[in-house]
């Protein structure tokens, strides 16, 4: 297992809010007080017998206390530094090859700046969203159209007549005619316009953001299993009801969509025959003569699982996502082009199992079992469809030949990766510096 | 109203593009009352031939039209060497800056945003072709 140079700060972290005494933690790990201090000052590198006895005696895995459960954040950290604006006051960049230092000293500093940036990329979303809409709806451009041309000429007509000149009788009727169809049409326009955008206020508005991420909370928020489904759950009409408190209409179509495949999935595929499969997917394909993705989906989703799982389309489009702990999807933008599902959509039907290894102060490996399927649901003259997906699992540390993959290029210290597509915020120098800094105990 | 050559428009001619009826009325009004001869043509589909037949001292032009764009029209129009130098004033609900932007480019010498004053437009054309 790798260590972390903050595992000492974690120790001190975790003593302190159990509210223990050094000298008491130092007594039951049976090391001396000052050797405690050293470690919780990042001083001496914890390891071995030593953290499994700090563990035991913080009541913590000592996975919990070497690598921290903070990997992820990291990354989030990285990515609002990527996302800082050039001209901050005094030149100043942010120190993005010392952003593990910051979660470890200012864990609660730390999660406000990873949460208000995640929340500024929502609203950066939607705004994008609604610029979108606004240039792209053609029911909104039509009636915003309509609305502006009736009071253009109600404007134009009006100001003639108000104007005092003379105006020969026929025109003069002309226009009293004009300006009694144009208020009318105006009138009429408006309260269209009113109606639809109270209409998309309560139902599309919030999709229009990010309808993937809303349907993907609520599945985190479950734990990412739809257990009702399972045999004496509480049933699909269960699930659908709480569907149906989602905010906005298309992650509520999106739920609903997932709810159909699942209740499919558990009844082609019950939990005797995903453990008969031994969780490997092809192997419950062939028991159940299902699909491979619909397979992952089922092994993924179950109750307790232990998987992450992407499934991406044929364009690549990352349709679900359920995370695992330093396995980090990104949320927006493009994944890592070496991820093995991307690998799998080029070739249908053949398995691809790879050992991956993501970046990071402490790396870590994960077993990946990808595998795509192609559909042709309007037949020979139809297009094809694709469908990938690949299945993560926590590999060994000390696994050897892993593929060295990223999340996605803008946060991947990976430098010379021949699949970069865009430089990274986190060079392969500042990594070094990171753990060159840790290796003199600093 | 009869046509008057001392007025500022001297019976030079405007061509006004545009397919909102009651809006061409009341821009041709205006114009007219300024000593221009105003014609209207509410199509795109064949405006650019109307156009060279014409042959204005000066176009208005609305940038959503039936059959062809505005901006389309203008691209025609600039391509045509007779065309050229022809002052053009595109006229759109969509005060969006992309459509200005994507007028300007096109070639347009004015922008005007509806709902517009009568002044604006009036402005607009005498500083287009001075006496």
């Amino acid at each position: 297992m790798a260590i972390s140079a903050l595992a000492g700060s974690r120790v001190r972290e975790r003593r302190q809010s159990l509210g223990m005494r050094q000298a008491e933690l130092a007594r039951a790990a049976g090391i001396s007080g000052s050797y405690l201090n050293l470690i919780e000052h990042n001083r001496r590198r914890v390891g071995g017998e030593v953290l499994d006895r700090l563990a035991r005696a913080l009541g913590v895995e000592p996975r919990a206390i070497a690598e921290g459960a903070g990997a992820a954040r990291v990354d989030d950290l990285r990515a609002a530094a990527a996302d800082a604006p050039p001209d901050l006051p005094g030149g100043v960049r942010p120190e993005i090859d010392r952003a593990e230092e910051f979660l470890g000293r200012f864990p609660g500093w730390a999660e406000l700046l990873a949460a208000q940036h995640g929340r500024a990329r929502e609203l950066e979303r939607a705004v994008g969203a609604l610029v979108d809409r606004l240039g792209q709806d053609p029911h909104l451009s039509a009636a915003l159209h309509e609305v502006l041309s009736a009071a253009a000429s109600v404007r134009s007509t009006a100001a003639i007549l108000a104007e005092g000149e003379e105006i020969e009788p026929v025109w003069r009727a002309r226009f009293h005619a004009n300006l009694q169809a144009d208020s009318e049409r105006l009138s009429a326009g408006a309260e269209a316009l009113v109606a639809y955008l109270d209409a998309s206020e309560g139902a599309e508005a919030p999709a229009a953001a990010a309808p993937q991420e809303e349907m993907e909370r609520w599945l985190s928020r479950r734990g990412w299993h739809l257990v009702e489904l399972e045999p004496g759950g509480a049933g699909r009409a269960a699930l659908e009801a709480e569907v149906a408190g989602l905010a906005s209409g298309a992650a509520r179509a999106l739920a609903r969509g997932l709810v159909a495949e699942g209740a499919a999935d558990v009844a082609a595929m019950p939990a005797a025959m995903v453990a008969a499969s031994g969780g490997d997917p092809l192997r419950l394909a062939a028991l159940a003569g299902a699909g491979v993705v619909a397979a992952m989906r089922r092994i993924a989703l179950a109750p307790g699982a232990a998987e992450g799982l992407v499934i991406c389309d044929a364009a690549g489009a990352l349709t679900l996502r359920k995370p695992l702990e330093g396995f980090v999807i990104p949320r927006a933008g493009s994944a890592c082009a070496l991820w093995p599902l991307f690998a799998a959509l080029t070739r249908p039907g053949a398995p691809i199992q790879a050992r991956g290894e993501m970046p990071g102060p402490v790396p870590r490996r994960y077993d990946l079992r990808a595998c795509a399927e192609a559909r042709h649901p309007e037949g020979f003259g139809g297009p094809e469809l694709r469908l990938a997906g690949m299945l993560i699992l926590p590999a060994p540390d000390e696994a050897p030949g892993a593929l060295r993959l990223g999340s996605t290029c803008r946060v991947c210290p990976r430098d010379a990766c021949p699949a970069r597509r865009e430089p990274s915020v986190m060079s392969e120098f500042a990594l070094a510096a990171q753990q060159a800094r840790r290796a003199i105990g600093f | 109203m009869g046509l008057d050559e001392a007025l500022p428009g001297a019976d030079r001619h405007v061509l006004l593009v545009e397919d909102e009826p009651h809006i061409a009325e009341a821009i041709r009004f205006i114009l007219m009352r300024d000593g221009w001869r105003v014609s209207v043509h509410a199509e795109g589909g064949d405006a650019v031939e109307r156009i060279r037949d014409a042959a204005p001292d000066l176009l208005i032009l609305d940038l959503m039209l039936p059959g062809l764009s505005g901006l389309d029209i203008l691209a025609a129009v600039r391509r045509d060497a007779a065309l050229t130098a022809l002052p053009v004033i595109m006229l759109t609900a969509r005060g969006q800056a992309r459509d200005r932007e994507a007028a300007a480019r096109a070639g347009a010498n004015r922008f005007v945003t509806k709902p517009f004053s009568n002044a604006e437009i009036l402005a607009l054309v005498r500083e287009l072709v001075p006496a």
